[in-house]
């Protein structure tokens, strides 16, 4: 189990003809993820030829429309790397289409094109994570993104985070630890964007296959304190908290459109007073994500069952 | 983005937002023909910098001669204005807004944001007008009234009225404060704003409901579709440095510390600033080369810390996932022997062959130190440059 995405997940790739959007389907078919088709206007009926590392070449079709990509292949998760000015189409296409996840890679989308999206998207069924996402793993089933998959280890622990990066040094901190993980969930550093940490931490919660948790905030939005008020209210399962930019000045944005103190509000400060309140340990540098997580394990006394063997 | 308070006003006029008359001036002689051309007995003398506090900190007067205007003028032009909001190194004031003065009976404020809390535009409204809005909330949040705002419909009617009435807006005016307020929303949306200030709003004694202030910042995710938005960013208000980085499509913000920091990811940089912080060091930037980081960009990133004379040493962080941690390293290789590198360079290494890159490192006979973990670095970093 895991949550998400899994070995069954049916994958098309919108924009598939698209340089990063082909090298990122070829990285995903590496890993064994079933990438099923892709979309391109204009070139339904076409098809991309890709080269796997293990010397086998794989032929995937190509739709104009999200909906006959859809119906031909039986996907049931889409993920965007279109560009910043028509990624907001392509995930209201996908909307549209019923799919049940789309996973928006693409960074750079204006702010009041996700604020019209989000709105299309209440009462519906999609999932959407992202944008300004590295994507979603469940490691050894499905890679869904940009993150490099040999860093991660089928396991127990999940992840959700804002960064990127961030979320690479958590999983590998884990990994060589010997502690695999059961999903990844990079959520994405937008103000405005799909799926918020509750959204996720919910799933991990339900998820059997899942004992610990990591979440990774930073500065910028309410996101974390809110997520920490769940979490004391209902999480079964220890999580582990980071929270960056303890030293980020206020008024800039760091680099994610959605890290910027505004008002004096959004600091790493306040955020990890309201997690440490909530009974969240955080740890105190980015070097201890796995050291602090290991240690709650130990004494929750699970981390045997939280180590891969 | 950042746009000047003049450029502001002549944006919002364009959606029939109700502004004062005024005209921008570059010189002393400008202002007072502009205060002739306004021909009004009161004119207000106020700096154009890209940043909040100027009244208090000497940037406005209002002048009731055209000797006045002069005085002000030229005491104003080329004054360093230092706020609350410029840190104490201050803003150098090279334009003016000469602006038409008026009666004003009270003062209001109105915002415009986008609140991530529900994803939608949010309108905020406070009898408490003139002050810091932030004070405001942080001392009497029942003051501040918010309308949370549908996409699909936009600011309705009835949603101006409810801001209007719950900030005391005189009855008679608030059929203008609701013209004002949908203007406000239109401008908002259509630019493609992120923050948009009225504060203060100002009722005037001949029944004028008017924007006296006007702060306007951008989405810069949108700007590639508004040209004319984007030809009104002024160069001179940022920083040198921030500006280059931006040619070469590098996140950069410059800080107060002396340890310069070169790191892929926007999280993880923050992360890194953080960590030498945490050892007892200072950063001097915030930098993310971005995932697709090559040699040339490494290069032009080592170019832009080196050329802060604060940087007493470098500290390189990358998680190579996509990028190789060997490319990663030929890259810092080039950059330090183009750059010439004169300051201790500590660099981590992790991620998709790790070996190999460090090996390079190595090899290269360059004084490079390196370190097995982020808290590694920092600490090798720290103790280099103190």
């Amino acid at each position: 189990m895991s949550i998400l995405v899994d070995k069954n997940t049916k994958v098309i790739t919108q924009g598939i003809t698209g340089k990063t959007a082909l090298f990122h389907a070829k990285g995903a078919l590496d890993y064994g993820t079933q990438m099923v088709g892709g979309t391109s206007p204009g070139k339904g009926g076409t098809t991309v030829g890709i080269s796997l590392e293990n010397g086998n070449t794989v032929s995937l079709p190509v739709f104009n429309t999200v909906r006959e990509a859809k119906d031909a292949t039986g996907a049931t998760a889409s993920v965007i790397y279109v560009p910043p000015a028509f990624a907001a189409d392509s995930i209201l296409e996908a909307v549209e289409a019923e799919l049940e996840l789309v996973i928006c890679i693409t960074e750079g989308i204006p702010v009041l094109d996700m604020v019209k999206v989000k709105r299309y998207m209440e009462g519906k069924n999609t999932v959407l994570i992202g944008p300004n996402c590295p994507g979603v793993i469940t490691p050894g089933e499905c890679k869904i993104g940009i993150m490099p998959g040999y860093i991660h280890l089928p396991g127990h622990v999940g992840v959700v985070s804002r960064s990127g990066t961030l979320t690479y040094e958590a999983v590998h901190q884990l990994t060589t630890r010997g502690i695999g993980q059961s999903s990844a969930v990079g959520i994405g550093g937008d103000p405005v964007k799909g799926s918020e940490f509750i959204d996720i931490l919910r799933r991990f919660n339900e998820d059997e296959n899942t004992h610990a948790v990591i979440m990774i905030g930073e500065i910028g939005g309410t996101a974390e304190e809110e997520a920490a008020e769940w979490i004391q209210q209902n999480m079964k399962k220890p999580v582990v908290g980071f929270i960056g930019g303890v030293t980020a000045p206020p008024g800039k944005r760091m680099g994610h459109a959605g890290a910027i103190i505004s008002g004096g509000k959004g600091t790493a400060k306040e955020k990890i007073a309201k997690l440490e309140e909530c009974g969240i340990r955080v740890a105190p540098t980015p070097s201890e994500m796995g050291s602090t997580l290991v240690t709650v394990l130990e004494e929750q006394g699970i981390l045997n069952l939280c180590t891969t063997h | 983005m950042n746009i000047h308070e003049y450029q502001g006003k002549e944006v919002l006029k364009q959606y029939g937002v109700n502004v004062p008359k005024g005209q921008v001036a570059f010189t002393v002689e400008e202002a007072v023909e502009a205060a002739v051309a306004l021909g009004s007995p009161v004119v207000v003398v106020k700096a154009q910098i890209h940043a909040g506090g100027r009244g208090k900190a000497g940037g406005v007067k209002v002048a009731k001669s055209l000797d006045e205007v002069r005085t002000y003028a030229s005491e104003i032009l080329g004054k360093v204005l230092v706020t609350h909001q410029t840190g104490p190194e201050g803003k150098e004031v090279k334009r003016l807004l000469i602006e038409q003065g008026c009666d004003i009976k009270k003062e209001y404020y109105v915002g415009v944001v986008v609140d991530r809390a529900t994803g939608r535009v949010v309108m905020m409204a406070s009898e408490e007008g003139g002050t810091e809005i932030e004070e405001v909330a942080a001392a009497t949040p029942e003051k501040i009234f918010k309308e949370i705002i549908d996409p699909a419909v936009g600011l309705q009617p009835y949603q101006a009225r409810r801001l209007a009435y719950a900030i005391s807006i005189p009855n008679e005016l608030v059929n203008k404060t609701v013209q004002f307020m949908t203007a406000l929303y239109t401008a908002f949306v259509d630019k493609d704003c992120s923050i948009a200030e009225i504060n203060p709003l100002v009722v005037t004694g001949d029944g004028d409901v008017m924007a006296l202030d006007a702060k306007l910042n951008f989405d810069s995710n949108a700007i590639f579709r508004h040209k004319e938005i984007a030809a009104l960013r002024d160069l001179e208000e940022e920083d040198e440095k921030e500006i280059e980085a931006s040619k070469f499509d590098l996140s950069y913000i410059a800080l107060d510390g002396n340890i310069g920091c070169m790191v892929n990811g926007a999280g993880l940089a923050m992360a890194t600033m953080d960590i030498i912080k945490y050892y007892g060091g200072d950063p001097a930037n915030f930098l993310d080369v971005g995932g697709g980081a090559t040699a040339e960009k490494v290069t032009e990133a080592f170019k832009i810390i080196l050329s802060d004379a604060k940087v007493k040493g470098i500290f390189v962080n990358i998680f190579g996932g996509i990028m190789k941690c060997d490319v990663i390293a030929s890259g810092i290789v080039e950059a330090a022997k183009q750059v010439e590198l004169d300051r201790p360079l500590v660099v981590r290494l992790e991620g998709t062959n790790v070996e190999l890159g460090k090996s390079i490192l190595t090899d290269s006979g360059l004084a490079i130190v390196s370190a097995d973990s982020m808290a590694d670095g920092a600490k090798k970093i720290v103790a280099l440059v103190s």
